[in-house]
């Protein structure tokens, strides 16, 4: 009878109601966090996203080419014959990419903007480095850049995509979970920071193809402004101190192999351009395993004092290079004379 | 032996084909080139089916817009035929009649469960009055769109189908297979879009088909279109097919709820052809005659609902413009994507179908909340802090897209003043002002300039000026010093780097304020409360005034390039005002100040 009292009925609920209470109790004693939530989650942060850098070269003054071009008739000159030559004079490709190597070429994608406008990588160049990486016997060339404007328009209107598949690179898009929080070791402003850090897994050659264009807070963007685009998460914030983040930079990752194309060199209305009248045909491309030189012979292009980028001068003290490019002996070629 | 293509599967292959057909195209909607993305597909084309869109268009702007072709042949069919759109093309009604059929699925083997099923779907299959609300809600906003409010989009099924499906569904989906999106996309009240088509799917549960029974202004409109259909549902009563049983059977899979048993009602017949496959008898033909047991084409009672519809529609536009949002009394943010019309014609043509923010790669055209006021619910707004930087100077994708050309389609040449439009100059959608209580070098004595750095025009429309300033906590006194080293005393533990290049230093009291003048530029800098030491750019120079004893004070100065819009030359993209690193209220922002598209009477003159 249901409204009889039942032995059975009462033990079998008397258990299901003990189980629900000793489920609480176990549950409640196993998760217990007595000291509560710590004020962040920082602390657990990558140190920098590698050191690229030819053990062979350590401690010793970097390799460097310069190559000028002759342009016949505003014809642009070829960046790849450029590039050959300048990558002859340091010894060749193969004695930084070895068979088996997986290299990342970080380009300059920042904005929407077509190649011919000179505000990102020029897609030959980047056409040019990763077939040379693949004929070197790279078994992954990947590139990548977390730019301004939308990533899959920045790399399609700037011919960068179709560079990249065309010539056997993967191209990397900085989606949210490539991102990790990392600190630059002895950094002030790059604490427990979201990089690109995904992008870089596996690969031990970095390869950056920079533009050289004028920045007016920064003083010019060139190799190591190039690498603000390893950052994620509301970076602005450190134009505050635009040359002590890219002297961090400098520290961050650091570099196999520089290219700097100075092909057209960006004069005005910098890092955006937008205007053919912004930019001036210099015809010069250099090679270098060492930024900071890299950028000093960059701001020659500009007509500029390495003063007026203060942040060279404190990437060398960081330890990340020479402001005194001569002092590397750079070769001075020059192509099609 | 019932034969295996039977109208009704016929009828469910069609709606299962316009619904994939739906989802391919909400997925491929995403700019850029190949098989799975926005190359030649034609996404509009079941949103540019809709006869209430292009009617609703006709009536608002006098024209009907290339685009909308595509409802003409709906028309025709529908016109012929009856409402086959409703049976057999809607997405939105397949999704409604597949929630229906799955709220009513029988589960229990009990015996009589089946029965009572039959009995309880009879009973929810019923003709009702209420089937006339729909044409109240059809006569509102027609009379409305006649006096140029386009309401149409807010009901329209495929419109509020792509809407949803486009703003909250696939982004969701997206957001773990990132198939279409890098970055995660928002948008601004998605819950809300949820809510509602989640609404009108639930609603299925009170009645199949509630929403195409009772709401919805297109089955109302096509209804209307087919009252000469020479086709049509009826049933048969002759001597070689018997009498009819008064079954019901018909009734009970009516998804119209049109009577197909007694007097049928017309306009409710939904085309499902289920009275067709259910009747035991074959008495039931889709043939040109009358249904033998009587038919009528609307649901009565009608016409005084219809009329009060019809006159509050009328009224809802000029009262709306009593309100002066579209005008003196716009929100300074209701920014449009750019090719917009003028808010006036805007608002004649939008159906709010999402299609802008859907396509839009940097995810800043937002559907609008209060923005436009109530006339303007979810048509598209940018809301620049949203999304990956600004409206991209190079884009026009949301104009190309728009099916109803409430933005027109830009060419790239219009929408940046080049070639033949050289002119008239660059299209523009706002103006960016400073907030001088917010913006870093204006307020807080820091050196910034993310905005002059990104603004995308050439020549950049935003420019400096340079300050050198005197920092808070800058006083310091001399102790000696040694070629460009300085020792110094006093100075105050700083809060930033002052060898970061952006710090100079002045002997205290000097009007030193330029380079040349002779200020000097802190390279490196030590501090300990003990003494402290600075590197400068060159010695400090006596014959320019720096003359110290020990004792003496100098000053710390920040150089401070201060940014201002040159409004003549800002087209407001906006892209300023995302990448300003004030995270919460910007230091800049844009309003629609100055914007082509209000013609005459902008900003600057």
């Amino acid at each position: 009878m249901a409204d009889e009292f039942s032995r059975r009925d009462f033990l079998r609920r008397a258990a299901g109601a003990s189980a629900v209470a000793l489920a609480g109790i176990g549950l409640a004693s196993a998760l217990l966090d007595k000291k509560g939530p710590p004020a962040s989650d920082a602390g657990a942060s990558a140190k920098g996203l590698g050191d690229f850098a030819l053990q062979e070269l350590k401690n010793k003054p970097g390799r460097m080419a310069i190559v000028r071009a002759d342009a016949k008739g505003g014809v642009q000159p070829d960046r790849r014959a450029m590039l050959e030559r300048a990558l002859a004079a340091v010894g060749g490709l193969e004695a930084y990419i070895k068979p088996g190597d997986r290299v990342l070429l970080k380009v300059n994608a920042a904005f929407a903007s077509s190649p011919g406008l000179g505000a990102t990588t020029h897609p030959d160049l980047l056409a040019a480095m990763a077939a040379l990486c693949v004929k070197a016997g790279a078994a992954q060339v990947s590139v990548t850049d977390n730019p301004i404007n939308s990533p899959e328009s920045c790399f399609a209107l700037t011919g960068l995509a179709d560079a990249a598949t065309r010539n056997g690179a993967k191209l990397i898009l900085p989606r949210e979970d490539l991102f990790a929080p990392v600190s630059v070791p002895e950094g002030r402003l790059i604490r427990d920071w979201p990089a690109l850090a995904g992008a870089f897994k596996g690969v031990n050659k970095l390869i950056a193809l920079s533009p050289v264009k004028d920045h007016h807070r920064a003083g010019a963007s060139m190799t190591l402004k190039n690498f603000y685009g390893f950052l994620g998460g509301r970076r602005n914030v450190f134009h505050q101190d635009i040359n002590g983040v890219i002297a961090e930079l400098a520290v961050l990752a650091k570099p196999t192999l520089c290219v700097l194309d100075g092909v057209t060199v960006m004069l005005t209305n910098g890092p955006t351009g937008g205007s053919l009248s912004d930019l001036k045909a210099v015809n010069m491309l250099a090679v270098s395993t060492d930024p900071v030189a890299a950028d000093a012979f960059g701001m020659e292009l500009l007509g500029r004092s390495t003063a007026e980028a203060p942040y060279i001068g404190l990437a060398e003290t960081a330890g990340a290079g020479r402001v005194d490019y001569k002092a590397l002996n750079p070769q001075l070629l020059d192509l099609g004379a | 032996m019932r034969p295996v293509l039977r109208i009704v599967n016929a009828r469910r292959a069609a709606q299962i084909f316009f619904v994939a057909l739906t989802l391919v195209f909400c997925a491929v909607a995403t700019l850029g080139d190949g098989f799975g993305r926005l190359s030649g597909w034609p996404v509009n084309m079941i949103l540019q089916m809709s006869p209430l869109t292009a009617v609703g268009t006709l009536l608002a702007t006098h024209t009907w817009w290339p685009g909308l072709l595509w409802a003409v042949p709906v028309i025709a069919l529908t016109a012929f035929f009856g409402r086959v759109f409703c049976g057999f093309i809607c997405p939105l009604g397949a999704l409604n009649q597949f929630t229906g059929w799955l709220a009513r699925l029988v589960a229990a083997k009990a015996p009589g469960a089946r029965g009572q099923a039959l009995r309880a779907r009879l009973a929810d299959n019923r003709h009702s009055d209420w089937a006339a609300a729909k044409y109240y809600v059809l006569a509102f906003l027609l009379a409305a769109a006649c006096f140029g409010s386009l309401q149409s989009g807010l009901f329209d099924p495929i419109a509020l189908l792509f809407r949803s499906l486009n703003m909250t569904i696939v982004p969701a989906a997206d957001s773990h297979m990132q198939a279409l999106f890098t970055k995660p996309r928002h948008y601004a009240s998605a819950w809300l879009l949820l809510a509602v088509l989640a609404a009108v799917l639930g609603l299925n549960l009170l009645r199949p088909r509630f929403f195409c029974r009772y709401l919805c202004p297109a089955g109302a409109l096509m209804a209307v279109l087919a009252r000469f259909a020479p086709w049509r549902i009826g049933k048969r009563d002759d001597a070689a097919h018997g009498e009819c049983g008064a079954c019901t059977l018909c009734d009970t899979y009516c998804e119209g709820a049109c009577r197909p048993s007694g007097k049928l009602v017309h306009s409710e017949c939904l085309m499902c052809m289920n009275c067709l496959d259910a009747c035991p008898q074959n008495r039931v033909t889709f043939a040109g005659r009358p249904s033998a047991a009587g038919e009528t084409h609307l649901p009565e009672p009608t016409r005084r609902g219809f009329v009060i519809s019809l006159a509050a529609g009328a009224l809802s536009a000029p009262v709306w413009g009593i309100g002066a949002l579209a005008d003196q009394g716009k929100n300074p943010l209701l920014i449009r994507p750019p090719g917009s019309l003028n808010e006036e014609r805007f608002l004649a043509r939008c159906i709010r179908c999402g299609q802008c923010m859907r396509v839009c790669p940097s995810n800043v055209i937002q559907p609008a909340l209060g923005e436009a006021g109530v006339e303007g619910l979810w048509t598209p707004v940018l809301v620049y802090r949203l999304g990956t930087s600004g409206c991209q100077i190079n884009c026009v994708a949301c104009g190309q897209v728009c099916p109803t050309s409430a933005i027109r389609p830009l060419s790239l040449d219009e929408r940046l003043g080049r070639g033949a439009y050289a002119a008239k100059g660059p299209i523009r959608l706002g103006t960016a002002f400073f907030d001088r209580s917010r913006c870093l070098p204006w307020a807080f004595e820091r050196p910034c300039l993310v905005c002059q750095e990104l603004c995308p025009v050439s020549p950049k429309a935003i420019h400096t000026r340079t300050f050198f300033e005197p920092i808070r906590f800058g006083q310091a006194q001399f102790v000696q010093a040694e070629g460009t080293r300085l020792s110094l005393a006093e100075l105050k533990k700083p809060v930033v780097n002052l060898g970061s290049g952006d710090y100079y230093l002045r002997p205290l009291g000097s009007r030193m304020d330029t380079l040349e003048s002779g200020l000097r530029r802190i390279n490196a800098c030590t501090w300990a409360e003990a003494g402290q030491t600075m590197t400068l750019d060159a010695a400090p120079d006596a014959k320019q005034g720096w003359n110290l004893k020990p004792g003496d004070g100098v000053e710390v100065l920040v150089r401070l390039q201060k940014p201002y819009v040159d409004a003549a030359r800002c087209i407001g993209c906006g892209v300023c005002e995302h990448e300003c690193p004030i995270a919460g209220l910007r230091g800049i922002r844009v309003s629609y100040e100055n914007e082509s598209r209000s013609g005459p009477g902008r900003m600057l003159v």
